[in-house]
Parts: structure tokens; C-alpha cells; sequence
């Protein structure tokens, strides 16, 4: 098909427009990735001459910061396996049950979570911490997110579950199967996509907060990542660009491995095939 | 194989009556169909058999045991799902075993049994792969091995045809007719299509509004349907109800309706009953009992030509009364029929049916009163 002269200049136009907008969002991805391997990083955008590990070596140095990565992880994993366990649980009740209410139920606790997860509940929150003793310890930080999270997860969970035809469980009981076996033999494997979902989500939102374990913990060797990143500012509060921006990579890289192991895994994707 | 019996069982959801006091009972070996429109209770009768649903009054026994309260594994019964409920992450010699799995049977003896029933439905070869790459018509066949697969007091069947095309459908209707004389097994078997039906059962129980309206063999309600809904429910296209004012003369019956020629009837004690409740009856005729007639000739019904179908072995002839009402003949040639605008339709007096003004059948003299 021949483009008209009017049209070819605004594709061209539209083309170099995009191409702008591109880089502009492209650049500090650039500084992210060129920073670490820069002895002498600055806030400018610069590739490397040369290229070192030089800042890595000096953020493994620190054993703050290790531990905290390591604690970041505790938090994370031990939030995620409590909510993906509690909520599948809890969202299969609700979505299969024929409990009244069930509604009201789900859409008042998501209503809360919002209230619980905001930092107008922080006082509140600590409160309780602090009264159940458990200040500065990643427990915590795992029982608050868990709280947190639980009401959303919850809800992407059942309204994932509500979409599966009860059949599966059915036909499993009719073959003789007890409800705990029709559970675990037919209905998780085919609700696993959505755990997954709620897992990776979880996993994020535990591992990019800052502000919930840099109230309820004290001592440096409990501090997640996120908190131990302020460790890289001089004392006058200016960023040691070099370590933030190491730091930051090796921060972020969790996150990165954790996405392409489900794609790689789950694919993201959802059993199909049945033709209502 | 076992019987199965309802005994004044209820089932109500809210306010909404799906089930009302209903009472059969299946034979040992009988394969009955629930038959009825979307919303009849069928599914949910059935359901309460398999245990996913517990009555909300009266009792189900299977064997002779009263099962109402027993959890669906405990019942030793096969069901076929409408949607087949194949396990997405399960191959289908998996699927085919799993029945087998949670009796706690070996792997290699569910593979070997699994290999024995789909190479009899002939889907033996793809045993590895998965629910989703496999056809429509494979898929069921998987779910129907599935229930197959061990023995069982009843075998359920929800609407197991209706998600297959038209051809696989017949296929798929041939095959379990054969496996029923092969097997002799009791089974219950829901379905909305009364071809099905009248193909497969030894009984059918037609049901409206949760209510079983007549149970009775396929022949039975074909010949002698119990009301005008079995009638105008069963046979395909159903059959023609004329509303007609009766009135007694000369000891015979005469009808009056518009466009209606007919001779005397022979009074019966039970037309006279049907009398004593009012004029305003219904003439029933099957499409395949009409055909075409001179005008005014005696046992006729006459109207404008509506439509005039050919199906290849037949043709469908359709009339619209003055009162918009329609009637359809099927004629019994292959060759296109010409006709006029005006038709007329004669029938055989021994064809015709009668029901009184509440749509019940008015039985002949010497008929097994329904």
C-alpha cells in the first residue's frame, strides 16, 4: 500500500516523537545498569572507563548490608508463605461455601486493608506490636504485612476460584475422593496459577516497602534492605552514588529472578479448555 | 448395579421450589431419563442421587439403603458431567485412574485398567496427553472412562451430550445405548433433548416445574402422553394441540374450532367426566399422523400455507389458522410438494388425542387410566 506524503510525514513525525519518549524513560534504566560498574559514578549518565566490581566489592564489605538483604528475604519469604497459604484457604471457603454474607464479607475486609496498609494505621500498629512483644523482630514485620495483604489477596483469589467450575471437586468426590483429597488432588493444582499471582505480588509489595519494618524494628541485624539502603548516605546526607547505585542492583535482582522463574515456570498463563 | 428410589424428596433453594414431593423408583438395570425444559429439577434430582445436593425433605436410597445424608464418596456411583470436569494438569490416563488413585490402588494397575476401558472407547492412544489437546468428542469419551473405570451401584449422567456437534452427538448417543444393553447398568441420565430420551431409555420421567409429570416407557409417552406438555414436550416436531369446543349430540362427540371438520366422536366415560368440567378441550394430533386432504372432506383441519420444508425423507408442512395458531404435517415423500395457499390436512380419527380443559389426557375407554 503507498502511504500519502501527508501521511508518511505524520508516521514519521509520530515515529521520532515516540523514539523521544523512549529515551527519556530509558535513561535512568541506563544509569542503573552503567552506576554499579563505575568506580566513579556520578548522578550524570557516563558508561564506564573502565568497567569494575570495585563498588561491589565495597558493598559486600559492608556486613550490614548483606545482613539486610538476607533479612529482606526472611520477611518476604516467611510474608508470602503466609499469606498465599492463608489465603487460598480462606478464599476457597469463601468462593465454595455457602456461607451468607460471603460478599460483605470480602469487600468489608478489602475495605480495611486499605485502612491497615496506609500509614495513618502506623500508630495503631505499633501499638499492638509492641504489646504482643514483638518489636524488633521479623515476626513482626510479617505478622503487620501479612494482616495487610491478606484482604486483597484474598480477593484476586476468590474471584479467581469462583471462576473455576465446581465439577472439578464434584466429579473428584463422585470417584470417592473425601473433600481434603478433592482439595488438594484437583482443586490447588488448578488454582496454583492464581496463587502464583498473589505470591509474586506479595513478594513485591514485602520486599519494596520501607516504611512499616523501618517502625517496628530497632537493631541494625533485623533491618531489610530496603532500610539498610539509607546506610549508603554520608553524614550529611548526601548519596555515595557508587554504593547506592551497586547496592540498588543487587536489591533489585530478587525481584528480576523471581519474575522470570514463574514466567519460565507457570508462564503466567491459566488452564483453559473447558467449553462452557 | 443397584436400584434407586425418591421418596417424597423436596428441594427447595430460598423461596424457589426446585423439587416438590417427588417419588420414583429406578429398577435394578433400568436406564431412566430425566427429561423436562431448563429449570424442571432434573439436574438438581440428579444431583441429590450423586449427594451434591441434600434434600431438603424425604429420603434417596440406593440398593435399597437409605443414602440422604451420605457424602457423595461414600455412595459408590459414576457421574458424567456436563462439562466432563477433565483435570487440566492431569493426563488422561491419570484422569481416566483417578477414581482408581483414591481407592489406593498401584500405579500400575490404575495405568492398566485406565489402558482397558479407553482402548474400548478408543482413545487407548492418547493416554499421555493432556485434557486441553485433545478434541470435544475425545473429552468426552475421557470422562465417560472415567466413570467407567470401576465398578459402581449407579452411573450418573448430566446432559453429557449437549456440548458435542450434531453428528458426534448421534455417535456419542449409538455408543451408550450399546454400552447399556452390553452392561445392563442402572443409570440416571438428565437431558433436555427427547430424542435422547426416547433413544436411550428404558423409562422416561418427563418433569415440569419440579414436579415429574409421567414416568412411563419411551413408547408410552409417545403414544399416550400424560398432559399436553408431555405432548407438546416429546416427538419432534411435537405435536399439534387444536383448542376445540366439545358438546355431546346423538350420543357421539362433536368438536368445533375453526377451520375443524370432524366426524362423530365415541362418547367414553372419561370424555364425560371431562365434560362435567367445562366445553373447552384440546385436540391433539402428531405431525406424522397428518397428511394432505381434499378440502371438506370429514377429519380435516384447514389453514393457509405457512411454510413447506423439505428435510430429504419428508417434508414439513406448516398451516397457520385464522386464529395464528400453526399446525405442521409431516409428509412422507421425498419429492417437493406443491401446494396451494389454502391446505388442508386430514388425519385418521384413531390418531387423535384429547385432553380435558386442565391439559390432562382424557383416556379412552379401556386405557389404563394415567
Amino acid at each position: 500500500m503507498k502511504l500519502t506524503l501527508p501521511a508518511f510525514v505524520g508516521r514519521i513525525a509520530f515515529s521520532a516523537l515516540a523514539a523521544l519518549i523512549g529515551a527519556a524513560f530509558a535513561l535512568p534504566l541506563l544509569w542503573f545498569l552503567f552506576a554499579p560498574f563505575n568506580a566513579r559514578a556520578e548522578l550524570g549518565l557516563a558508561v564506564p572507563d573502565p568497567w569494575t566490581l570495585s563498588n561491589f566489592v565495597t558493598v559486600f564489605g559492608n556486613s550490614f548490608a548483606v545482613q539486610a538483604l538476607w533479612n529482606s528475604l526472611i520477611q518476604s519469604v516467611g510474608g508470602v508463605i503466609l499469606v498465599g497459604a492463608a489465603a487460598t484457604l480462606a478464599a476457597y471457603a469463601l468462593s465454595r461455601s455457602s456461607l451468607p454474607g460471603k460478599g460483605a464479607v470480602t469487600y468489608i475486609l478489602l475495605l480495611f486493608s486499605s485502612v491497615v496498609s496506609g500509614s495513618a494505621a502506623m500508630v495503631p500498629i505499633f501499638l499492638i506490636v509492641s504489646a504482643a512483644g514483638l518489636i524488633d523482630t521479623h515476626l513482626a514485620v510479617i505478622l503487620t504485612f501479612a494482616g495487610g495483604l491478606l484482604p486483597t489477596a484474598m480477593f484476586i483469589l476468590r474471584d479467581f476460584i469462583d471462576s473455576i467450575p465446581k465439577s472439578y471437586e464434584e466429579s473428584a468426590m463422585v470417584a470417592g475422593a473425601s473433600p481434603v483429597q478433592a482439595f488438594f488432588d484437583v482443586a490447588l493444582p488448578v488454582i496454583r496459577p492464581g496463587i502464583v499471582v498473589v505470591v509474586v505480588w506479595g513478594f513485591v509489595n514485602i520486599w519494596g516497602s520501607f516504611l512499616i519494618p523501618f517502625i517496628l524494628l530497632r537493631s541494625d541485624d533485623q533491618m531489610p534492605a530496603s532500610v539498610a539502603i539509607y546506610s549508603f548516605y554520608s553524614e550529611a546526607g548526601t548519596p555515595i552514588v557508587t554504593l547506592l547505585a551497586a547496592y540498588s542492583l543487587i536489591y533489585s535482582l530478587p525481584v528480576i529472578a523471581l519474575y522470570l522463574f514463574v514466567s519460565w515456570k507457570f508462564g503466567f498463563r491459566f488452564f483453559g479448555g473447558i467449553k462452557a | 448395579m443397584a436400584s434407586v428410589e425418591f421418596r417424597n424428596v423436596t428441594k427447595t433453594f430460598g423461596s424457589f421450589n426446585a423439587v416438590s414431593d417427588v417419588s420414583f423408583s429406578i429398577g435394578d438395570g433400568e436406564f431412566v431419563c430425566l427429561l423436562g425444559p431448563s429449570g424442571c429439577g432434573k439436574t438438581t434430582s440428579l444431583r441429590m442421587i450423586a449427594g451434591l445436593e441434600t434434600p431438603s425433605s424425604g429420603q434417596v436410597l440406593i440398593g435399597g439403603e437409605d443414602v440422604t445424608h451420605y457424602h457423595p464418596k461414600d455412595r459408590q456411583i459414576s457421574m458424567v458431567f456436563q462439562d466432563y470436569a477433565l483435570y487440566p494438569h492431569m493426563n488422561l490416563a491419570d484422569n481416566i485412574a483417578y477414581p482408581l488413585k483414591v481407592r489406593g490402588k498401584s500405579v500400575s494397575d490404575r495405568h492398566g485398567r485406565a489402558k482397558e476401558v479407553a482402548d474400548v472407547l478408543k482413545i487407548g492412544h492418547l493416554l499421555d496427553r493432556l485434557p486441553s489437546q485433545i478434541s470435544g468428542g475425545q473429552q468426552q469419551r475421557t470422562s465417560l472412562a472415567r466413570a467407567l473405570v470401576y465398578p459402581s451401584q449407579v452411573y450418573l449422567f448430566d446432559e453429557p451430550l449437549s456440548n458435542l456437534d450434531a453428528k458426534l452427538r448421534l455417535e456419542a448417543r449409538g455408543f451408550l445405548n450399546h454400552l447399556q444393553r452390553d452392561m445392563g447398568m442402572t443409570a440416571v441420565y438428565v437431558t433436555h433433548d427427547q430424542a435422547e430420551a426416547m433413544a436411550l431409555a428404558t423409562r422416561i420421567a418427563v418433569m415440569d416445574q419440579g414436579r415429574i409429570v409421567q414416568y412411563a416407557p419411551p413408547i408410552e409417552i409417545y403414544r399416550r402422553p400424560a398432559t399436553t406438555f408431555v405432548a407438546n414436550f416429546v416427538g419432534n416436531p411435537p405435536m399439534n394441540l387444536v383448542p376445540v369446543e366439545a358438546m355431546q349430540g346423538d350420543g357421539q362427540l362433536r368438536l368445533a374450532a375453526e377451520g375443524l371438520t370432524l366426524g362423530g366422536l365415541a362418547m367414553s366415560s372419561g370424555i364425560e367426566t371431562a365434560l362435567g368440567g367445562g366445553k373447552a378441550l384440546t385436540l391433539g394430533i402428531r405431525p406424522e399422523h397428518l397428511s394432505i386432504a381434499a378440502p371438506g372432506a370429514v377429519n380435516t383441519i384447514s389453514g393457509k400455507l405457512f411454510a413447506n420444508e423439505n428435510m430429504g425423507p419428508e417434508s414439513l408442512v406448516t398451516i397457520e389458522r385464522a386464529d395464528g395458531s400453526r399446525l405442521t404435517a409431516r409428509i412422507f415423500t421425498d419429492e417437493h410438494i406443491a401446494l396451494d395457499e389454502d391446505v388442508t390436512l386430514g388425519f385418521g380419527s384413531e390418531h387423535v388425542h384429547l385432553f380435558d380443559g386442565a391439559g390432562v389426557r382424557i383416556a379412552a375407554d379401556g386405557e389404563q387410566a394415567l
